[in-house]
């Protein structure tokens, strides 16, 4: 079994319709955690976030944070619910939000450790 | 039912427009989000985990069909086809965007309504209750009183920051139907033995993370002293509420630490200070109000229908949901129409685009044209006609809204806990709908009876936990959701706070554990004893024993 790559990513709500969306690799901003680039130094995080606040500026998203994580097999899994749930949409309406458009991601929200 | 003048059309248009070029200058990154947040907020338009989320008022919780229907349509054409409808009688839509948000302020203009004041500290929506006008143990309809407060309060320059949020309740009749002792000001209307009306102002209950039973500050105070009084109240409050703590500057603390007597003089001092100009204007304006509010012209009909009683007879399930569903109405012939949205499995409060349109039609066509939003998330149609029911009931079914739960263990209040809300530390959505299955036998509930199951996601107890008979709240224990259940609340004449019972449950854990409780009262209850009255008899000792045997 692979080992996860544990890490942080940045998560905000894009500007113009409150969606939760997710820092890639290539700066932009996907709907689908997976597409998230997880940074694994300080540093790195540091970056992420800084190019978040820049796209805050420029009015593309709002309220970025950074947020613990881990990849394995290529789906990405926030360490907290709240953030699992945000990557998902609600569990009591499983025909909405990123799970239903297939950008969820490859978990269930409650699924404990 | 209460009509704008154009002083009420004005205000809201502008507000509209004013909201409009805000949300452009923030789309154009002329405002940044900490000098927009505060405006976009004080128009109930939140971020919360998958959107934003916008909360509209409905004042005291009245609709008409017109207005139901335009809910229905913002519904469709700008979220996902559904809304909440909330513990404070209101509606939430889940999904909004905010490019959208300023088109559907306007289409709520469009029918007389907005979500000023849904959110900030300000004076937010009166509430009241659900039954108003309607019910037979009712002294007066509360609601002129909550219009006369939402037009005093609406804008009102002195009271727009507050130190922290500020909910009032009314209600017109004995039995409390509106929880005004746990609102930061309660009033209740009494009658003397002369005849005479006045109402007993309740100040300092509240629930969140510290929860209170309000104290009484005038027991009998004549309606037209209502706004100078309540202007005193806030005054106080404004003066001397704690600004430097948003946990410590809710109202109810102010009243805790100076204590009720010391808040009371304070309070009357204010009050015998300002000026007392003639009351001649409020008592204009209230009648001008009152007579919105008329009741319908009700038909002289007999008290018992013939066809009613027939449909019941012929149908086991008309007549159990008749049995629950249905309340006492002041005329006779005449029903008050409890259509729970909590049907077995179901999301408490949620309807979609299309059944909001069916209570529409029926309100329109059955029910003098009227819809309530109770704190309890259901709805009601508050006048029809007896011999109407099985109509209005043979629509509800088709429509997946003739749960036959009114008041029982399945009318879970809930909040949207984590599956929504930015605030949330865990789900209460699916606790709810896991204790809905597990009493999803109809029999076993109406063996139950009366019960008030409440959930909240936080402490912040926007699902009421605190004054549930059984409350529920959820809470974050290292990143995982886990339940703590409280025994012993009540928001009604005879309020009080619910004692936590134990150590928490986790999710799965939650619906055996309330299982377990209910059996323990079905075992030790006296004959029609509810619920409530045996926790009071017996104290939680049985419980504890039942639920922590093993452990």
């Amino acid at each position: 079994m692979t080992t996860p790559e544990k890490g942080q990513l940045v998560t905000a709500n894009r500007l113009r319709d409150g969606i939760a969306v997710f820092l890639t690799r290539g700066g932009e901003w996907s709907e689908a955690i997976d597409e998230a680039v997880l940074a694994q130094e300080p540093q790195a995080a540091a970056a992420l976030e800084a190019r978040a606040r820049e796209d805050e500026k420029k009015t593309i998203v709002t309220g970025s944070y950074l947020v613990d994580a881990e990849r394995l097999d290529g789906r990405v899994r926030a360490a907290h619910i709240r953030e699992r749930m945000r990557a998902l949409g609600p569990t009591v309406r499983l025909d909405l939000g990123k799970q239903a458009e297939g950008k969820g991601a490859g978990f269930a929200a409650p699924e404990g450790e | 039912m209460y009509r704008y003048d154009e002083f009420d059309h004005q205000f809201v248009r502008e507000r509209t427009n004013q909201f409009r070029n805000q949300t452009e200058r923030r789309l154009s990154g002329a405002l940044t989000e900490d000098e927009f947040r505060p405006l976009r907020l004080m128009n109930g338009l939140y971020l919360q985990l998958h959107a934003y989320m916008l909360r509209v008022a409905i004042p005291y919780g009245t609709l008409s069909g017109r207005q139901m229907r335009q809910l229905a349509h913002i519904a469709e054409k700008w979220d996902k086809g559904y809304g909440h409808f909330t513990t404070r009688q209101n509606i939430q839509y889940n999904w909004v965007k905010l490019e959208d948000a300023p088109d559907i302020l306007d289409a709520l203009a469009e029918v007389e309504m907005h979500a000023i004041q849904t959110s900030g500290n300000c004076i937010r929506n009166v509430t009241t209750d659900h039954w108003a006008g309607a019910a037979a143990d009712e002294i007066a309809d509360p609601r002129p009183v909550g219009e006369l407060l939402r037009q005093w309060s609406s804008l009102h320059p002195e009271f727009s920051f507050l130190p922290r949020k500020f909910k009032i309740a009314v209600t017109g009749a004995p039995h409390d139907r509106a929880a005004v002792k746990v609102h930061d000001i309660g009033l209740r209307l009494h009658k003397s033995d002369a005849g005479e009306t006045g109402w007993e102002v309740i100040v300092g209950g509240g629930l969140g993370r510290t929860p209170m039973v309000g104290v009484t500050v005038r027991d009998f105070l004549p309606q037209h002293e209502l706004t100078g009084y309540l202007e005193a109240i806030m005054r106080v409050y404004n003066l001397y509420g704690r600004r430097d703590n948003k946990y410590k500057a809710r109202i109810k603390i102010l009243v805790h630490e100076i204590g009720a007597e010391k808040f009371k003089s304070e309070v009357e001092a204010e009050y015998a200070r300002r000026p007392h100009p003639t009351t001649e204007v409020e008592e204009r304006e209230l009648a001008r109000i009152a007579a919105y509010f008329a009741p319908p012209a009700f038909e002289k009909l007999p008290r018992w229908s013939a066809s009613f009683e027939e449909a019941k007879l012929g149908s086991p399930d008309f007549a159990r949901w008749a049995k629950n569903n249905l309340g006492p109405h002041r005329a006779d012939g005449y029903a008050i129409v409890n259509i729970s949205l909590k049907p077995e499995g179901g999301i408490p409060g949620d309807a979609t685009a299309g059944q909001m349109r069916v209570m529409a039609d029926l309100a329109e066509r059955y029910g003098n044209d009227e819809l309530r939003v109770s704190h309890a998330q259901n709805i009601v149609l508050p006048h029809v006609r007896k011999d109407d029911l099985f109509a209005v009931w043979q629509a509800l079914v088709k429509a997946g809204l003739a749960a036959a739960n009114y008041g029982l263990a399945g009318d879970i209040i809930a909040c949207p806990g984590l599956d929504y809300c930015a605030l949330a530390t865990a789900r209460s959505i699916p606790v709810a709908q896991s204790i809905s299955r597990k009493f999803a036998d109809s029999k076993k509930q109406d063996e139950i009876g009366k019960l008030k199951i409440n959930i909240s996601g936080c402490i912040n107890a926007c699902g009421h936990h605190h004054v549930g008979h059984i409350g529920i709240l959820g809470l974050d224990k290292k990143g995982e959701e886990f339940y703590q259940i409280t025994l012993g609340g009540s928001s009604a004449e005879n309020a009080s706070i619910g004692t936590i019972l134990g150590p928490g449950f986790a999710g799965h854990e939650v619906a055996d554990a309330i299982e377990t409780i209910l059996d323990t009262y079905l075992k030790h209850r006296q004959d029609g004893e509810e619920f409530l009255a045996t926790y009071r008899r017996l104290g939680a000792r049985p419980f504890k024993e039942a639920l922590y045997a093993t452990a």
